[in-house]
């Protein structure tokens, strides 16, 4: 995975709460078996009307927002099925921080496996950044988000913050832990299936 | 201080803790589907690594497959590359595959329970959100994403932040059990609590309202605690959790001295504290209907239509997400549940698909006909399931009525087969989600209990069916 570095962008506002996985790809487009190339599914239905032509009222189509990076919602962002191919779209497409009041479980687990940045904040920034016309700056190193008028800090886990700025690869980690795991296995109590 | 059983189970899983980070916790069971897994064995291939316990895997296709006749080839030529590839994937990897021509192929979630590979006090995961079905057995059982599947299959092991615990209490006893069923306690619950209410937590559902139900509606409970935004719902279990899963064909040689164990350890001590609690009272709950674009839009059949003003409580927000909602429903405020025209039905999916279910609305439909303006179908959870309603003569009874009668997998809970709402369809459906576009572009969707479904079949709309005699 790739380092996760300062950003500076405009901001996409995308004024909606409890926006779901089925939304953000829908499911015609979960049968490709690789990652890559989901960006131009991303809000699919909601970006193109039935005859695949651009809906102007919808906010990604507006040519402001193309070179974009973040994306700035309502609570519960990405509520629903756990597919990562919802987080695939939006890296795809070009964003790396999503900021929200909340998010759903399995959507903000699976941000980190593909070094896109989730960040909670509360309702009143969240509310605040939507009307953001200049560019914001993400720094995770020192958790502070930098608009032309102001500074905001944000939380984030220790070990998340590393995983996204070393860009470590989860499974190598762990399976260095794999004596433990034997271990473990050796007391287990459930038997295998078969 | 004493401890939930969430807490007990999540324990008895560590293999590595350190304090403010994630904990490493073992998976005893994973489940593997064709939608979100080829990209996991993909990562293991170029990273040349294996699967650490094959025989803690097993696999089955059940999101995209056709559940028309079995014998024809599969159409939809993307499908067929993803089934293909859970097959190579499988055998590349030495994973037990249930097939598409396996009797006991079926919703993933339907066959790990009816085989006996769901065990209580275990862990379980796959790469789907209703994993949360499991946990009605005792099971600590969530959805993963595509990465965490790859993580478990490499390493058996998943990194989890330690969720909170949820005391979701079902208190009382309903009136009329075959009207007012276990999806309208826990659509009930959803409303209550909203769609984000156990977002971070664990929830244990208790009370004689859970207790009174039997293992397949304590799944419909389960299942659809992630629609409450909950990682996972559990129940503790009890003699009907043990004889459920006696003498399956993949229940443990041990499995007696499993269920001594059990009974001692897999319950949440009296004086043990939750982080969070809710109390539903069901003794005079109704029957539920959807009508928004969220599990959480939901009322009673004998309400209206509510104003996004009425939904909202002055929340801004909630007021646009609910005129929005109305707006792709085409529903007006106002307007009786009952006089809701629809013009499909559903009878299937993960949340409604098993034996019971199909038993209680077949009771609805007996001797009738399906209105002239439904299409209506019954896609049973599994090959199994399918081949005991047969031996009952239940497909009789459905095909008599006109309704379809298919084989076993999600269908058109998500419409990743050609079984789908075509734009502006209006569906009374047994599934888990009325997502905007979820059944079909454009396609609208009512969550309703089995035999709200089968009414509304006959009937043509939505009708309280506290008034039918389902004795």
């Amino acid at each position: 995975m790739e380092k996760f570095k300062k950003i500076k962008t405009i901001v996409t506002p995308l004024d909606q709460v409890n926006v779901d996985t089925d939304q953000i790809v829908p499911k015609q487009f979960l049968k490709l078996v690789q990652k890559s190339g989901f960006g131009k599914y991303l809000f699919f239905n909601w970006r193109y009307d039935e005859n695949e032509n651009q809906k102007e009222d919808f906010i990604l189509n507006d040519k402001k927002y193309q070179n974009s990076k973040i994306l700035v919602t309502g609570e519960n962002f990405g509520c629903g099925s756990s597919r990562e191919h919802a987080v695939w779209a939006l890296q795809d497409y070009g964003f790396s921080v999503i900021i929200a009041p909340s998010f759903a479980d399995i959507f903000y687990s699976n941000c980190f496996k593909n070094g896109i940045l989730p960040i909670k904040l509360e309702e009143k920034s969240v509310e605040k950044l939507k009307h953001e016309s200049g560019e914001l700056e993400v720094d995770l190193e020192n958790q502070i988000l930098e608009t032309n008028s102001e500074k905001i800090s944000f939380d984030i886990d220790s070990h998340k913050k590393k995983i996204l700025l070393e860009g470590l690869d989860d499974i190598s980690q762990t399976l260095q832990f794999k004596d433990k795991i034997s271990e473990f296995e050796k007391q287990s109590k459930i038997p295998s299936v078969l | 201080m004493g401890k939930t059983l969430f807490e007990k189970i999540w324990d008895s899983h560590i293999v590595v803790e350190k304090e403010n980070t994630p904990s490493l916790i073992y998976v005893d069971r994973h489940l593997v589907h064709e939608v979100t897994s080829p990209q996991a064995f993909d990562g293991l291939r170029m990273n040349n690594r294996e699967v650490r316990r094959p025989d803690l895997t097993i696999a089955t296709m059940d999101h995209n497959v056709p559940t028309n006749d079995r014998s024809l080839p599969i159409l939809d030529q993307t499908s067929a590359i993803q089934i293909q590839t859970l097959e190579k994937n499988c055998k590349d990897f030495g994973i037990k595959l249930f097939d598409i021509n396996s009797p006991n192929q079926g919703i993933v979630h339907v066959i790990g329970p009816q085989l006996g590979i769901t065990l209580p006090g275990s862990t379980i995961v796959c790469g789907d959100s209703h994993t949360s079905t499991h946990g009605a057995f005792g099971a600590l059982a969530f959805g993963i994403g595509t990465s965490d599947v790859e993580h478990v299959l490499a390493s058996q092991t998943i990194w989890l932040e330690k969720p909170k615990s949820f005391e979701i209490k079902v208190d009382g006893k309903r009136k009329n059990p075959h009207a007012v069923t276990a999806k309208d306690i826990v659509l009930s619950i959803i409303k209550n609590i909203g769609t984000a209410g156990g977002t971070g937590t664990v929830v244990e559902y208790t009370g004689e309202g859970i207790t009174d139900l039997s293992m397949e509606q304590r799944m419909t409970i389960c299942n659809m605690s992630i629609e409450a935004g909950a990682r996972a719902g559990l129940v503790s279990p009890d003699e009907k959790t043990f004889d459920y899963l006696r003498n399956r064909q993949y229940t443990p040689k041990n499995y007696e001295n499993l269920v001594e164990y059990w009974k001692e350890h897999l319950k949440t001590d009296p004086d043990a504290k939750f982080d969070k609690t809710f109390t539903l009272h069901i003794d005079n709950i109704a029957p539920q209907v959807s009508w928004g674009t969220n599990p959480g839009m939901t009322c009673d059949v004998t309400e209206s239509i509510p104003s996004p003003e009425d939904y909202s409580k002055d929340d801004q927000n909630q007021k646009k997400a609910a005129a929005k909602a109305l707006e792709y429903m085409d529903l007006k405020q106002g307007t009786p549940i009952t006089e809701i025209s629809i013009d499909r039905v559903f009878i299937g999916s993960c949340t409604n698909a098993r034996l019971e279910d199909l038993i209680e609305a077949s009771k609805v439909i007996k001797g009738q006909k399906v209105s002239e303006k439904v299409r209506a179908m019954v896609v049973p959870g599994s090959q199994m399931v399918k081949k005991q309603a047969e031996e009952m003569g239940l497909d009789k009874i459905f095909t008599n009525a006109n309704f379809e009668w298919r084989e076993a997998g999600c269908s058109m809970c998500l419409g990743m087969n050609p079984d789908i709402l075509s734009p502006g369809e209006r569906c009374a459906s047994t599934s888990n989600r009325n997502f905007e576009g979820r059944q079909g572009t454009g396609g609208r969707t009512h969550l309703v209990s089995p035999v709200m479904a089968a009414a509304a079949a006959i009937e043509g709309h939505f009708v309280d069916v506290r008034n039918l005699d389902l004795n």
